[in-house]
């Protein structure tokens, strides 16, 4: 009836375990409790869960990353612990099956739910500004694509408290991630939320190319988008061409695990280095799916603050597009060790060199865009100066391994982890904070504390150079990474050291989260009525703040790069007299319902339960043909309405 | 022809121009857009399975090879199905655009039976293999055999059900704007689905029975 799924699954004899499980019911169901109080159910279900607007899409993106930003670290934390503590003789408090379940989730969660929403997010609520459209090419689409990923979320939570995660690593390598030696369900668990949230990511990226491509205001040639659109348009393009040999990849490794086919396994002929490079072909795309947004937001950043055009706009386009097209000609510089030969490490090793060119072009425009410009050191700014200097460093260690001899010493060393960390933190991480923190007032109509946010930085900054630069030295001395316990006293102050670093990282957590709460509640002194807090370049300043579910009464007609700047630099136009009517997207609950059908399914795959699999799969399709039944009648807004909220605009901008 | 007409009915040049700053362009041609790039992200998907199956080939096992296994006659007839059903959604697109509808339905039955004759001759296939002892989980070759194939059918089969679902609506609803472009996304991708086809036809069948 259950299929696998017994009283057993549940880890009553860890009390790690239960007790963080215990804190996340406890804290799921007081929310739901207070929810249900306040009587925000309507509410959130009208203006939220069932939104298709993409500011708000975009927006439950990113709380979905910051939210499992604090998961993934609980984990980083839990592990330099029980690393500053397991030398010698010492046991630490982790034992190894347990360990080897939080580094896997640790990779997986940052990459996958972190990274990626908080990107994906990033790009959701900004491009249709900046594009100057009212929403996403197919806004409906974009709900799905949300609620999959945060269904594939859901799934690797519920991992924690019912059965157990892959000990496999963040890409759960055959013959171990085979059936015959990872026998649990773990990595079914990897896998089906990987396989859910996959679909939603190659959905949201086959929406934003078409957006980018086919859906921008009038006057928007390619040219003059800003290069955050730019960078969008890169990764949702390798989003489309990475994720599908994701899906296949994980495809083959299921069809081995659940009806004994032999792709990767060692006995019946297969060949598990086919799914290495398969996983990678994914895997080395989908790091600049991460950093090449990022890279945008600091472009857009560097040039507001500097209040200057962006120097060597072209140069930055090419530099993004060069990166876009290498990055799927690299992808076997992360096992040079398979023994390919050296002709061929030889070729992917030059190719990975030949990346750094692009790169570094992009970093002296930044720097020359900074050069001589009036620097305004904000939030953000500070994040952008602390990637310039934390990504070069991070750059450089990895063009070091670029070198296939150099990297046969260094292959899967701690002096690998720490350079990853080095450019994933230096550059994603730190480019998504600064995208908070850059566009937060946009999306709020309020700005953030500016002391506590200074402090986070500050706190991150430093934290990271603590936790991850002994690691560079300790790999050099020859520790690998995913130990849970080393014999050689000599790297445990090294260790230490990471944990201070991490603990540090963990007060600029803190001081984020204490921001926050701060500024919602002294948020009556610091709105922002003008929409233009930074006195901004791109068209997404140039409505209010928060902007309406429309995005512009007016579609905006451009004439040139920076777009609200050039307006801004003319004497301020005549608000016109009339507005036509336009007609928003209705709300659908389509995306939240496929996304519980696909927890269902996915549930019930991971325990063989195949009644419930089947339900749960009619029920997806039944909401797809019931969707798909009617024809979706959008909502008017009136010309009436349209300028009412123009005038009212217009006056709440003229200071009281 | 008909893809070619498609396409053509897809694209105006005037609003497709690349870069181009004429605005957002019409519904009609970013869904047809969309749906293009959503038809790359599936070829990709099947070339990673294309990919599996070139390396593990001449993985059998002990097991037996394509060379056994594979009968170019019912390849043949598989292959002549479906290029023909290609053919008949292309003339129902275009009889459905002259708004000629009982052309329109008959091409569109016409296809259903050729995809469906062609499922069942690949399930007739699949049947045969396995009362050979020759399943998917009989050796890596198999496996990528059954996979890749497998997928495709699976493809078609979501196909015949999305004709299904669309005609029922092009007669319950008539052919309206929204029913139309849905239409043109299943004439693409039946079309798409042929393209898989040839390449599968080539590397596993010709390749193979030799």
């Amino acid at each position: 009836m259950l299929g696998k799924l017994t009283w057993q699954a549940i880890p009553f004899n860890e009390p790690l375990a239960m007790a963080a499980s215990a804190m996340i019911v406890a804290g799921i169901i007081a929310i739901l409790g207070l929810i249900t109080r306040k009587g925000w159910w309507p509410y959130l279900w009208r203006e939220w869960l069932t939104s298709v607007d993409h500011k708000r899409i975009g927006i439950m993106y990113v709380i979905l990353a910051l939210v499992l930003l604090l998961r993934g670290f609980s984990d980083a934390i839990m592990m330099r612990t029980q690393l500053a503590m397991a030398a010698g003789g010492a046991p630490g408090y982790l034992p190894p099956e347990h360990y080897d379940q939080i580094f896997s989730a640790h990779g997986t969660i940052m990459i996958f739910f972190m990274a990626m929403p908080f990107m994906i997010g990033l790009m959701n609520f900004v491009v249709p500004l900046q594009l100057g459209v009212r929403d996403v090419a197919f806004p409906v689409l974009n709900s799905i694509s949300f609620w999959l990923t945060a269904a594939g979320a859901l799934l690797v939570n519920v991992s924690l408290m019912v059965g157990e995660f892959a000990r496999t690593g963040w890409l759960a390598y055959p013959p171990l991630s085979e059936l015959a030696f990872s026998p649990g369900v773990g990595v079914d668990y990897y896998l089906w939320s990987l396989q859910i949230s996959g679909i939603g990511t190659l959905l949201a990226g086959i929406n934003m190319v078409t957006t980018i491509l086919k859906v921008r205001a009038p006057g928007m040639t390619y040219m003059r988008m800003p290069v955050f659109c730019w960078t969008a348009l890169c990764a949702s393009m390798l989003m489309v061409a990475a994720f599908p040999v994701l899906t296949a990849t994980f495809g083959m490794l299921l069809l081995d695990r659940y009806a004994g086919m032999h792709f990767f396994t060692n006995d019946g002929g297969g060949n598990f280095m086919m799914y290495v490079n398969l996983i990678w072909i994914w895997g080395h795309p989908e790091v600049y799916i991460l950093v090449l947004p990022a890279f945008g937001v600091f472009s857009e950043v560097v040039s507001t603050f500097s209040s200057k055009q962006l120097f060597g706009y072209r140069s930055m386009v090419l530099a993004t597009l060069a990166i876009c097209v290498l990055s799927f000609m690299v992808w076997l510089h992360h096992f040079f060790t398979m023994g390919a030969g050296a002709n061929v490490n030889a070729v992917f090793g030059i190719a990975s060199m030949i990346i750094a060119i692009p790169t570094g072009v992009k970093l002296f425009n930044w720097l020359f865009t900074l050069y001589r410009g009036r620097i305004r050191f904000e939030v953000p700014v500070l994040w952008t100066i602390g990637f310039m200097v934390t990504f070069a460093i991070g750059g450089m260690t990895g063009v070091l391994q670029a070198v296939p001899p150099a990297d046969f010493v260094l292959h899967n060393s701690l002096f690998l982890v720490a350079h990853f960390h080095n450019v994933i933190i230096g550059a994603v991480l730190f480019g998504a904070m600064a995208g908070y923190y850059y566009w937060f007032p946009k999306a709020f109509g309020f700005t953030l504390h500016r002391g506590l946010g200074v402090v986070s930085f500050w706190c991150w900054f430093v934290g990271f150079y603590l936790a991850f630069f002994p690691l560079y030295a300790v790999g050099l001395l020859g520790m690998t990474r995913r130990m849970q316990h080393y014999a050689d006293l000599s790297w445990q102050p090294y260790m230490i050291v990471a944990e201070v670093g991490a603990v540090v990282i963990l007060c600029g957590i803190v001081a984020t989260i204490a921001q926050l709460v701060i500024s919602i509640r002294t948020r009556d002194s610091r709105k922002d009525l003008t929409g233009d807090p930074w006195n901004g370049r791109t068209l997404e300043w140039s409505t209010a703040s928060p902007p309406p579910a429309y995005n512009f009464a007016l579609l905006p007609r451009v004439e040139s790069l920076d777009a609200f700047w050039v307006t801004k630099q003319r004497a301020a136009a005549n608000p016109p007299e009339h507005y036509p009517a336009i007609e928003v997207p209705r709300n659908s609950a389509n995306g939240f319902l496929t996304a519980f059908f696909a927890v269902v399914s996915g549930f019930a795959l991971i325990w063989h339960i195949w009644w419930l699999a089947i339900l749960g799969l009619a029920g997806a399709v039944m909401i797809l043909v019931a969707f798909g039944w009617k024809e979706r009648i959008p909502v008017d807004v009136s010309a009436e309405q349209l300028a009412e909220d123009e005038r009212n605009r217009r006056q709440g901008m003229v200071p009281a | 022809m008909s893809a070619q007409a498609g396409v053509a009915d897809l694209a105006p040049p005037e609003a497709t121009r690349a870069g181009s700053g004429a605005g957002p362009a019409p519904v009609r041609i970013v869904v047809g857009y969309g749906f293009w790039i959503f038809l790359l992200s599936d070829i990709i998907l099947f070339s990673a399975l294309f990919a599996t199956y070139a390396v593990l080939r001449g993985q059998t096992a002990g097991g037996p090879s394509g060379h056994e296994l594979f009968g170019l006659r019912h390849a043949g007839i598989e292959t002549l199905c479906l290029l023909f059903s290609s053919y008949t959604c292309g003339l129902g697109i275009l009889a459905l655009g002259r708004r000629r509808m009982s052309a329109f339905y008959l091409c569109c039955a016409l296809t259903f039976l050729l995809g469906a004759t062609f499922l069942s001759l690949e399930l007739s296939e699949f049947a045969g293999l396995l009362a050979r002892g020759a399943g998917p989980s009989r050796s890596a070759f198999l496996s990528a055999f059954f996979s890749l194939v497998g997928l495709h059918g699976a493809h078609v089969t979501v196909g015949l059900l999305w004709l299904i679902f669309l005609v029922a609506q092009t007669a319950y609803r008539g052919p309206l704007d929204y029913v139309r472009r849905r239409l043109l996304c299943f004439s693409l991708f039946w079309h798409a689905l042929d393209i898989v086809w040839v390449a599968l036809l080539t590397l596993v069948y010709l390749m193979g029975a030799r």
